[in-house]
This record gives structure tokens, C-alpha cells and sequence, in this order.
């Protein structure tokens, strides 16, 4: 830690404003200046809907084509963020949702896959940790399946589930599985012997050795692997929305992009974002909460 | 026959270069009788703490056999019960909960407020009144190792095992806790088995002292007596005739083993591996003075 002083607050809002300054600038275009430009160039431009011809015979910049025109600056993202936000709870049509309603899709699909693939991959985990042999026997297999994108499985899971919905579920479970199905095998099989025989000596039921000793145990290395695969899974819910057409925050990006409307694109982003705050946040929750110190 | 009988008792490891085995030790025949406390002393890595083990049912043995209260052991069991030197208390439960285990795994018929009552005796037992929703970590060495002994006596087992108990523990607590170890020896009178290397606490705590020669192929060479009377305290025992004798004799023992040295290549084994022990008893015979 170094031995810096000051409020990291006042930092962050300052770096912020430099940001948003220069982003600002980056992004202005100064009025249509008509000068040095013959009429024919003119009603060409205006023809191609570039300008349009104001009340007073002037031109202006056609502000329809201004959204496609280089990057929105950060005005148009909160102006479009503003509306966003205005119409989060409303339904507009069937692919027409406010933003509120597509947080909620991908935070409650990303729940499911990951939920679900924690439960098997620990499971498998504690199996695989307390047998060495089966370890050894799996661990090939697992070492092949483990690089293989999320992405990868999508067509084939398409196509045997037939359900654009449950496959982007499973496109986030088989992302969440095998971080923590390696980690907890390893915590498990590295847990103190020590544990291990006070539980033998005490001689405690199959179930009473798993719950009191072993995931208690291997918890905090438990926690690292579910870390790993939470971010791996939060990269692969939007693109899985993105190709499946299903209605959450990727899709938005994604529809916004067909739309034209970059203003849209980046307000979507930043939407993501804070869904992975969201998200994370919780989960160190959760995590405090079974992690202890040696 | 003996409450404890380590019956023949010989340990071999799979030797490092994969050929062969090691003989960790041979022929270990021990006799404990109910209520004794007995120590076995000798260098790192001769076997004792294997031994241990194996009483505790935690490692196999390779030949022999063990017999408690006239029947054979096999594996671990709640008659056996172990105080490790590394304290193995679970970190991530709390003083109350560690002994609450133990308890309610030797007691499983008793209700929720009884089991609370036993548990609470024995933390108040070891001084620990105040602290029982602290975790491990929150304590020192001394105390870790009190929550141990508090666990082992709560379950009451037919054997303690102490492997080098208060080996981790700073030298000023480790007096005070061997006090207190043998005041609450005192009111239950356990048969105790322990491992050590610190001559000075088996001279404090045991009845008898058996000296191990160094592995491989350890064996048991001979069996000290304390002829120090009950009770005993640190202070008092300082001045009784023989605490010295004894001492003498046994680090004697321990320097004229170290020089063997163990032979990395195993060697030859010991020429008087069968045996019997040498029994040194300073109140019978006092020709063993060296």
C-alpha cells in the first residue's frame, strides 16, 4: 500500500469529470458552416438528409443523422439514459421492455445457470476431492472440457434443448461449472488431515463429516472457485442474450446496435456494468459470511 | 492383563527409492495399566508420534496387534481420544462449538440443554469462562491448546493420547498449562499415553517413561520409573532426590542415541533388537547411577 494521502473519493470524482470533459470534446461537432460549399453541394446534402434547411433559409446539421454521425457524446447517452430510465417498468410490446424488467431477465437467468451449476460442481467436487483415484480418472476429461468457450456449447445445447431460453441458462451453467468443480476438488483433497481425524476419532456420520467438517473446511477455497466462475459466467450471459435473441441487458445492447442508436448501445453497456456490481457485491456477501481465518 | 496392551507392534513406510521397506519400528511391546500415565521420550522421526497414531486408529501398523480393556482396536473411536499437537481445533467454529462437537458425537442420546451443561463444565474446567464464543484464531497458543484438552477430557475416552501437546507453546504457559493438566489428570485419573521430547514435562507428568533409540528400527530400550511421588508441582519436584537422577539418565540416553545419528541408508539393524527393555528404577536399584 503506498503512502498516498487524501480523500480516493474526491479522486474518483475528479478523474470522472476529466472523463466526461474530455469525452465531451472529443465528440462535439461545431455548426454547418454552408461557407466554401456551392448550392449544388448543398442540395446534394441536404438530399441525402446530412442538413436540413431551417426556417430562416439557413442550414443545420440533420439532428435525426446526428445519433449515427461519429460517437454520441455523454449529453446524448443521458439524454437517452434519462428516457430509459423513465420507462423502466414499462412494457411497450413483446421484445419492447423497460429496462427494470431486463435487468431482472438477466440477473434471475445469470442466478439460475450459476446457482445450479455451484450446486453440481461442488458436489462433483467434494466427490472428486475425497477420492484420489476418481480424481486422477476425471481429471483428463475435466482438463478438455474446462478451456471449451461457454459460447461453443450454444448451437449443440440449442439444438438438443430446442428452448432459446434454457439454453442461455445453460450457456451460463456449463460457464460457472468448471472453476469451481476444479477448485473444490482441490480444497477438499488439500484440506488439514488434521480435520479429517478429529472427525474420525469422533467418529461422525457420512453427513455430519461433510457438513461439520469437510465444506466448512474447504469453504474459503470453495469461495475462490465460485469467484472464478462467477465472472466467467457474468462474461457469458450477454453474448449468450446477444445470439439467442433472449430479452435481458445483452440483448438491449444488441437491439439498440440493429436500431442505430449508439447513445443506446453505450447506455447498455454501462447498464452491464452495474448489474456486475450488482451481482458482485452480493456475492461477497455471501462469501464473509463461510470464509474464516486459519 | 493390562488395560492398554500394545501388543508386537512394528511399523514399515515404503521406501523412498520404491524398492523395500523402511522399518519405522520394531517389536514395540508396551503394557499400560488402567489410570497410568505413561510417556514415551526419544529424537525426532524415531516412530513415537506413528506410534501414537496407531494406538489412536488414525495409521495401520504392519504387525501386532492392540487390545483396550481386553478387546482389539480397530481404527479410530471415541475411546481413544487424541490432543494433537497442531491443536486441530476446527477455525471456523467457535471455542463452544469445537467442544459441543466432541460431546455431542461421544453423547448422542443427551438433550440440547445437558450437552450444553458438559461442554460449559469443561470450558469453565480450563479457565476459558468468557471466551467460549471466540474463534481459534482470537487465542493464543496456550489457549488453543486448553480448548484441545478441554475437548479431550469432555468426552471422557478410556485412553487420552498427547502428542506433544505443549510442543507449540511458549515456554512460560507451557509450565502453567502442565499444571493445570495435572490437576485435571488428578480428578479423573485417565490413562494417559503421550509423546514428547521435552525430558522435563515427562518427569512432571508420568509414571513411567519409555525411551526410544532412533529409527529406523527404533524399539523401546528402556522403561524409567518416576519414583516421584503424587502430587506433584513444578516447584516441588525440583527438590525430590531422584528428579535429577532421572533427568540425567534420560538426556544421558538421548545424547548417547543422537550420536548414532540415523544412518541414512538404514544401516545395520540394532544386534539387541529383541531385547526385553532395561527397567531403570532409581528407588530399587541405585546402581544404574552413570
Amino acid at each position: 500500500m503506498g503512502g498516498g494521502k487524501g480523500n480516493p473519493w474526491l479522486i474518483s470524482g475528479f478523474l470522472l469529470v476529466v472523463f466526461l470533459l474530455a469525452w465531451h470534446f472529443f465528440t462535439l461537432r461545431g455548426a454547418f458552416d454552408p461557407r466554401g460549399l456551392t448550392e449544388e453541394q448543398l442540395q446534394m446534402m441536404e438530399f441525402n438528409g446530412d442538413i436540413v434547411r431551417t426556417a430562416d433559409g439557413g442550414y443545420v446539421w440533420n439532428p435525426e443523422k446526428e445519433k449515427v454521425k461519429g460517437v454520441p457524446g455523454p449529453l446524448a447517452v443521458m439524454e437517452k439514459a434519462w428516457t430509459e430510465l423513465g420507462e423502466a417498468f414499462v412494457k411497450k410490446g413483446t421484445n419492447d421492455h423497460g429496462i427494470a424488467y431486463l435487468v431482472l431477465y438477466t440477473v434471475s437467468r445469470f442466478a439460475a445457470g450459476f446457482l445450479a451449476a455451484s450446486v453440481v460442481a461442488i458436489m462433483l467436487g467434494v466427490l472428486l476431492g475425497l477420492n484420489k483415484v476418481l480424481f486422477q480418472a476425471v481429471n483428463p476429461f475435466i482438463q478438455i472440457l474446462k478451456p471449451i468457450s461457454p459460447l461453443a456449447w450454444m448451437p449443440l445445447l440449442l439444438y438438443t434443448v430446442k428452448d432459446p431460453k434454457w439454453t442461455a441458462v445453460l450457456v451460463v451453467f456449463m460457464a460457472a461449472l468448471w472453476p469451481t468443480l476444479a477448485t473444490t476438488a482441490f480444497g477438499v483433497n488439500s484440506l488439514r488431515k488434521d480435520y479429517l481425524h478429529v472427525a474420525a476419532i469422533l467418529q461422525l456420520s457420512w453427513v455430519k463429516r461433510l457438513y461439520k467438517v469437510i465444506l466448512p473446511g474447504a469453504a474459503p477455497t470453495i469461495v475462490n472457485g465460485l469467484r472464478i466462475s462467477f465472472g466467467s459466467a457474468l462474461v457469458a450471459v450477454v453474448p449468450a442474450e446477444m445470439l439467442l435473441g433472449e430479452l435481458g441487458v445483452g440483448y438491449l445492447s444488441w437491439i439498440e446496435w440493429n436500431n442505430l442508436d449508439i447513445s443506446g448501445v453505450i447506455f447498455a453497456i454501462l447498464v452491464v456494468g452495474v448489474v456486475g456490481v450488482i451481482l458482485d457485491s452480493g456475492f461477497n456477501k455471501l462469501a464473509g459470511l463461510v470464509t474464516y481465518q486459519e | 492383563m493390562a488395560f492398554l496392551e500394545i501388543d508386537h507392534v512394528s511399523k514399515y513406510f515404503p521406501s523412498h527409492t520404491g524398492d523395500g521397506q523402511v522399518c519405522i519400528f520394531n517389536d514395540v511391546t508396551i503394557k499400560i495399566d488402567k489410570g497410568e500415565f505413561v510417556t514415551t521420550i526419544g529424537h525426532s522421526g524415531c516412530g513415537k508420534t506413528t506410534l501414537l497414531n496407531i494406538i489412536a486408529g488414525l495409521e495401520t501398523m504392519s504387525e501386532g496387534g492392540i487390545i483396550l480393556s481386553g478387546k482389539e482396536v480397530c481404527g479410530p473411536g471415541l475411546d481413544r481420544m487424541v490432543v494433537f499437537q497442531t491443536f486441530s481445533l476446527m477455525p471456523w467454529m467457535t471455542v463452544f462449538q469445537n467442544i459441543r462437537l466432541a460431546v455431542k458425537a461421544a453423547y448422542p442420546d443427551w438433550d440440547r440443554e445437558k450437552i450444553a451443561a458438559h461442554v460449559q463444565k469443561y470450558v469453565d474446567l480450563v479457565g476459558l469462562r468468557g471466551s467460549e464464543t471466540k474463534r481459534p484464531t482470537a487465542l493464543s497458543g496456550g489457549m488453543k491448546q486448553r480448548v484441545g484438552l478441554a475437548r479431550a477430557f469432555s468426552i471422557e475416552p478410556k485412553v487420552l493420547l498427547l502428542d506433544e501437546p505443549f510442543a507449540q507453546i511458549d515456554a512460560l504457559t507451557r509450565g502453567v498449562i502442565q499444571e493445570e493438566l495435572i490437576q485435571m489428570w488428578n480428578t479423573t485419573r485417565n490413562t494417559v499415553f503421550m509423546v514428547t521430547h521435552d525430558v522435563d514435562e515427562a518427569i512432571l507428568l508420568s509414571d513411567r517413561i519409555l525411551l526410544m533409540t532412533n529409527g529406523p528400527s527404533a524399539r523401546i530400550a528402556e522403561i524409567v520409573d518416576v519414583t516421584i511421588p503424587r502430587p506433584r508441582s513444578r516447584e516441588s519436584i525440583i527438590e525430590h532426590p531422584h528428579y535429577y537422577k532421572i533427568r540425567n539418565h534420560i538426556i544421558h540416553f538421548l545424547v548417547r542415541h543422537a550420536k548414532h545419528g540415523p544412518s541414512g541408508d538404514g544401516g545395520p539393524p540394532d544386534q539387541s533388537v529383541s531385547e526385553a527393555p532395561l527397567q531403570v528404577n532409581f528407588e530399587r536399584d541405585l546402581s544404574v547411577l552413570r
